[in-house]
């Protein structure tokens, strides 16, 4: 057993508004740059639709994660060798266009003040910031928000086309749901492993996935490796790049920009042990719908005294093992179960879990024609708006039983808790038949309703203190502009007057540990 | 005096720049070194002309090592008469060399006619393009024409031994003077695209990622 140590994320979709404030705020902090304006690290889809890129699930076209091939694991766009020699480093027959994404676009604003007088008032039309060409907009970044256009795109979501009964979308009929994406920092990366130059790697000691800008030679088959298509190729730039899990927040301890400004509260992250020895084992598991099984499996309980000795041992730290204990990914994941992968069938092992999202049942029990048998809870769920088949075709590589599960306990929770509110009387043994006790539903309640910020992202922050020296790296901006930036410059300040050096600012005010004036 | 500087100075020159060009590149700009491919753009154009350039420009690569670093009676020894040679030159390294061209002339014909293409490119991706293409029209037609007008004319004997020359730090400029001007234009053309090699894309030739087959599959980093 050899176990590390990762920062994962659970996301509520019960709770998810559709808001976009994640998407938003990512996209102002990391890709709001040339050649990234296409990129979002964060996006939110309206489900059923086809998302961004189009089709993205579609694994036949894209090409993306992992496949087994006689009982092991293989990249689904190939093998190392047919990569380098058979010319695919050439052309790469499975990468996706830009088009299939969308074609960023500007308006041309200036002609709004510019323009000679004429009879009509002028007009900013939209233009290609590629090839600068006036553009009509046809498809673009959240082009089916809130089913716009659903019954044109939903049929073509691949997860209904997986359902075998037909689904409706008439707008009597019709269902959706958001699902916020950005990057799973899987524990079998296949962009990572699709990286010829090795310039991608997860970061051993929290498990985010990086691309090193300055290793990476613009190959492009990391693209086409993930799944979820989440690595981006910087059209300017020519490198690849990716969400970063906002590792300078979290190595300070602070939640990602996207989980920070989640207007719903609804994202929550902690830390999760696991077992990398048995990663690749679990993910070459025979049948897909023990995927979802085999990753929780890989997780390992944090107040296990073997688990914690051996943690040690593996050079986690204290705080880090306490993180662990503490974690609320780990309650909602593993103690709950009410969290799952996305598209576990990928065999990456993600590590961004979602809450499946209770859709319009709760007027069986609530309400004016509500049924009064309280156990019209478990066929109700059957009864969802949106179909249970099609979340587990997302969430469990088709397994409706895990989710049901989930959904049924979330649904006694509220029916528990509305019954303690209004000061009813509920026959607390029906917990029972979800396996949970009344101490459990409301400490479940209070994480998934009311959990305050320290409580939804639990994060130990890094131990850079061991590996850098902290003092010589005060005052320095991180990313090492021209090499040497920073040379022991000391803190910051007034590094405007007198065009001086942090150096020699540093060498001027403090000498000896004594600050003069 | 300028035989000298064309076939002494000249090709030393673009070999040193070639070589210091690419240690400091190597060394200051490793966020700059890239494929620079423009797939994400436009696929379908790109798919004939590069699988057809590329795949070409290896076997074109080696025939030169052959013809111009084996001497001719080395191949002799071992039952490669100039027959036989000039066989494969000829018919092989023509075929090659036509593909080579067709690639690089759909390349270029993509790179000019696609608006988004044309506006990603810059000067050092022009002069590349036009300059390889030139190199590429002009080395097929010294194999196919000059080589059957200038009949007695055999580079082996003449410009191989330059290029030997050079190698073995023994330059000898007169033996580049009877040389057919095709394959002198070719010959400068090429040098000068070495020394220009290490300021463009070009270097990604040298991160072909041979080390990947033997690699896992996951990459670890700790602390970085």
């Amino acid at each position: 057993m050899k176990i590390k140590a990762q920062i994962a994320m659970v996301m509520n979709l019960d709770k998810c508004i559709g808001c976009h404030t994640c998407s938003v705020t990512c996209k102002s902090t990391w890709t709001n740059r040339p050649g990234a304006e296409y990129m979002w690290f964060n996006n939110v889809e309206t489900k059923p639709g086809i998302g961004y890129p189009k089709r993205w699930e579609d694994q036949e076209h894209y090409k993306g994660g992992w496949k087994l091939k006689n009982g092991r694991l293989e990249l689904k766009s190939g093998t190392k060798l047919s990569k380098i020699a058979l010319g695919k480093i050439f052309y790469n027959p499975d990468m996706p266009e830009m088009k299939e994404y969308y074609e960023p676009w500007t308006y041309n604003y200036q002609d709004l003040i510019t323009k000679e007088e004429s009879e009509h008032s002028p007009v900013a039309t939209a233009h290609s910031v590629v090839s600068g060409e006036k553009m009509d907009l046809e498809w673009g970044p959240n082009w089916e928000d809130d089913l716009a256009g659903g019954h044109i795109t939903g049929p073509q979501d691949p997860n209904i086309q997986k359902i075998e009964e037909e689904i409706k979308f008439n707008f009597e009929k019709t269902f959706m749901m958001y699902l916020p994406r950005l990057c799973e920092h899987c524990l079998n990366p296949s962009c990572v492993a699709s990286c010829p130059s090795g310039a991608m790697y997860k970061r051993d000691e929290d498990g985010i996935v990086l691309v090193d800008q300055e290793a990476c030679r613009g190959w492009r088959y990391c693209m086409t490796g993930c799944p979820y298509k989440k690595v981006y190729f910087n059209w300017k730039t020519n490198k690849a790049e990716k969400c970063t899990f906002c590792f300078p927040r979290v190595e300070a301890g602070l939640p990602t920009v996207c989980s920070e400004t989640c207007t719903g509260r609804m994202r929550y992250l902690g830390v999760l042990l696991y077992d990398a020895d048995r990663v690749l084992e679990a993910a070459s598991v025979e049948d897909e719908k023990d995927l979802y099984e085999a990753q929780l499996d890989l997780f390992l309980d944090p107040n296990d005294p073997e688990v914690i000795a051996q943690a040690e041992k593996d050079g986690i730290s204290d705080d880090w093992i306490e993180a662990a204990q503490n974690s609320p990914v780990y309650k909602l994941a593993v103690e709950y179960k009410l969290a799952f992968p996305l598209h576990p069938e990928y065999r990456t092992m993600p590590m961004v879990w979602y809450c499946p999202p209770l859709s319009p049942i709760m007027n069986y029990f609530e309400g004016k024609d509500s049924i009064k048998n309280p156990d019209a809870i478990f066929p109700a769920i059957d009864e969802m708006r949106i179909p249970v088949q099609y979340l587990a075709n997302m969430l469990t590589a088709g397994d409706t039983e895990a989710i049901k599960g989930a959904l049924q306990k979330m649904a006694m929770m509220r029916q528990y808790m509305r019954a303690i509110s209004s000061g009813k009387d509920f026959d607390e043994s029906r917990l029972d038949r979800v396996g949970m006790t009344a101490n459990e539903t409301k400490m479940m309640y209070r994480l998934l309703a009311i959990a305050k910020y320290e409580d939804r992202f639990v994060i130990p922050t890094s131990h850079r203190e061991q590996y850098t020296d902290p003092y010589r790296a005060q005052g320095s901006t991180g990313y090492g502009f021209g090499g040497d930036d920073c040379d022991g410059c000391g803190p910051v300040m007034a590094a405007t007057t007198n065009n001086k050096t942090g150096k020699e600012i540093y060498e001027e005010n403090f000498y000896g540990g004594i600050w003069r004036d | 005096m300028f035989e000298q500087f064309l076939w002494v100075i000249f090709p030393y020159l673009c070999i040193a720049i070639f070589i210091v060009g690419h240690i400091w590149r190597y060394r200051i700009d490793q966020f700059g070194w890239t494929a620079k491919s423009s797939e994400f753009i436009e696929k379908k154009q790109l798919m004939i002309g590069s699988i057809m350039f590329h795949f070409a420009v290896i076997p074109v690569f080696f025939g030169h090592i052959v013809g111009l670093f084996i001497p001719a009676h080395w191949l002799n020894a071992i039952g490669v008469t100039n027959h036989i040679y000039h066989l494969g030159a000829v018919y092989v390294g023509g075929f090659f060399g036509i593909v080579m061209l067709i690639g690089m002339f759909l390349l270029t014909f993509r790179r000019i006619t696609n608006k988004s293409i044309l506006r990603l490119s810059s000067v050092s991706d022009m002069i590349v393009n036009f300059l390889l293409l030139f190199i590429t029209f002009i080395g097929v037609y010294a194999t196919l024409v000059t080589n059957n007008i200038v009949t007695d004319f055999d580079y082996r004997q003449t410009i191989s031994v330059w290029v030997r020359g050079l190698a073995t730090f023994s330059p000898d400029a007169a033996v580049m003077q009877d040389v057919p001007l095709t394959f002198k234009i070719h010959v400068l053309s090429a040098f000068l695209i070495f020394a220009l090699w290490p300021a463009t894309r070009l270097v990604h030739a040298w991160s072909l990622p041979f080390n990947y087959v033997g690699r896992s599959y996951v990459v670890y980093r700790k602390h970085k």
